[in-house]
């Protein structure tokens, strides 16, 4: 799972149309393995993802996405680790379309040929969204971990715009890439991409450790960002469509997460343990999981749902705030990773008595001084990262 | 430039469903969903590739004779809906 705004694309696609709908798990993310052949640095899945329950069977997969499809889930995505990696994607993505879900693949793209795309195809999966690390062999290769990943990955967006399928190609945007933004839209554009994001690494799981390493300086953002505006207009409606999104720690207000808790997104880890995020496994809250509780139970009545829901949980300053109802004091996860309380404001914003922990990562940006090495996501390294979070 | 004798689709990268949930037909793209008016979903499901927008008009029209200015409404809303490329015009 590739760390790049998940929640944002949840709202910057859905929030003008989603009026009536709030309340209903409309997005439903299925992260079918922790697997993963790529070891991204940014990469969002909890640090100690061996020691996670056993997997799902296709079974209960199939039991979940039909109690979703009841509660007004529309989209499904197929994600990870690497979903590719599960041998009966086939059978969910067939059983997905009957239920009349819009299927989302979110692959690296290894692990993927010709063949299988096409059977992806005649089981009715509607969309493919391929990740890439940097619109070179060299850096892509090495960004990822892996002496082969570019060449796939090429090869796979191809395809999939061959197999007529609507493309997203998804670029986490960091420090050693964005100022190559030009040749990533242009590689883009020369895919024939319909959607790319560019989004900036936000810094849960394994991107919270290699954050020093990740977070772009406000320069290097403002330059991307003109950049892409100058790509927009002179592609003025054909060819992409250019998502940047820029990463929070350099707003004065926080994100509306998620839009909201519990609002409309729905996560179900490998391990059946439903959350309202994709981050949020790390909270000191006991969530459910898809074994023990009916989807409708987890949705409306778990204390893990319900626990952020509406504005009796914040504290100050957030309480008396009158922009809680536009951000809903941000993100419980940055909250917490941060503060060490996930009920705090989000140090994002400026009103945050924690706002200086943000503006001493921008400055660590600028100065890149004592800046920790990047620890690349895999098995072998997981002690390191964890000593590094402490 | 749409005109009495285009023939709109569907663009092929949405789909158009009746979602229970919404009480609402909906058009699905990647990782995102337009909930329509009752209006909008009734333009929509005659843009099949094969019908022209004549005909569209006139089938509307039958369907709802007390309507006025359907046509106006149905030329407006299919610039708005190719602007946001709902549909196109594979002709």
């Amino acid at each position: 799972m590739d760390n790049s705004g998940s929640n944002s694309q949840a709202d910057y696609r859905n929030r003008e149309h989603g009026s009536n709908s709030a309340s209903q798990p409309l997005w439903l993310l299925a992260e079918l393995t922790y697997s993963c052949p790529l070891q991204c640095s940014y990469c969002s899945n909890p640090i100690d993802f061996k020691n996670s329950g056993e997997e799902l069977t296709t079974d209960q997969w199939l039991d979940v996405f039909a109690q979703g499809r009841q509660l007004g889930s529309a989209q499904l995505g197929f994600s990870g680790g690497e979903p590719l990696l599960r041998k009966d994607l086939e059978i969910l993505i067939r059983e997905a379309r009957q239920m009349g879900y819009y299927s989302n693949l979110i692959t690296s793209g290894m692990g993927l040929d010709a063949g299988r795309m096409e059977v992806f195809h005649k089981a009715g999966l509607d969309h493919i969204q391929v990740s890439f690390q940097a619109s070179n062999a060299e850096l892509n290769n090495r960004l990822a971990g892996s002496d082969k990943a570019f060449r796939q990955k090429l090869e796979m967006a191809r395809e999939v715009k061959a197999q007529g399928y609507p493309m997203v190609l998804n670029f986490v945007i960091h420090r050693d890439n964005i100022d190559q933004i030009d040749q990533i839209i242009e590689l883009t554009i020369e895919l024939e991409a319909d959607y790319v994001e560019l989004a900036t690494a936000q810094y849960y799981g394994w991107a919270e450790i290699n954050r020093d390493q990740l977070l772009p300086s406000r320069e290097q953002i403002a330059r991307a960002e003109a950049t892409t505006n100058r790509y927009r207009e002179e592609l003025d409606g054909s060819g992409p469509k250019l998502i940047f999104v820029v990463p929070d720690y350099y707003e004065e207000r926080p994100k509306d997460c998620m839009n909201g808790w519990g609002n409309m997104f729905l996560t179900i880890t490998p391990d059946g343990m439903a959350l309202p995020c994709h981050s949020a496994r790390q909270l000191p809250i006991e969530f459910p999981n898809v074994r023990d509780m009916s989807l409708e139970e987890i949705w409306y009545g778990s204390n893990g749902f319900n626990h952020f829901r509406g504005y009796g949980w914040m504290k100050e300053p957030c309480r008396s705030c009158d922009e809680k109802e536009k951000d809903l004091g941000g993100c419980r996860c940055q909250a917490f990773m941060m503060t060490g309380d996930a009920a705090n404001a989000d140090p994002v914003c400026s009103k945050s008595p924690h706002h200086h922990l943000i503006e001493e990562a921008r400055l660590k940006a600028e100065t890149q001084d004592d800046v920790q090495p990047l620890i690349l996501r895999n098995a072998r390294n997981i002690d390191q990262a964890l000593a590094r979070k402490g | 430039m749409i005109n009495a004798d285009s023939v709109p689709a569907i663009n092929r990268h949405f789909r158009l469903q009746w979602e229970p949930a919404q009480d609402a037909h909906v058009l699905l793209y990647p990782e995102g969903m337009v909930k329509l008016n009752g209006s909008a979903a009734e333009v929509l499901q005659l843009c099949d590739g094969e019908a022209d927008v004549a005909t569209i008009i006139a089938k509307l029209q039958q369907k709802f004779p007390e309507a006025e200015g359907i046509d106006a409404d149905v030329m407006a809303f299919l610039e708005d809906a190719h602007g946001q490329q709902w549909i196109q015009f594979p002709g």
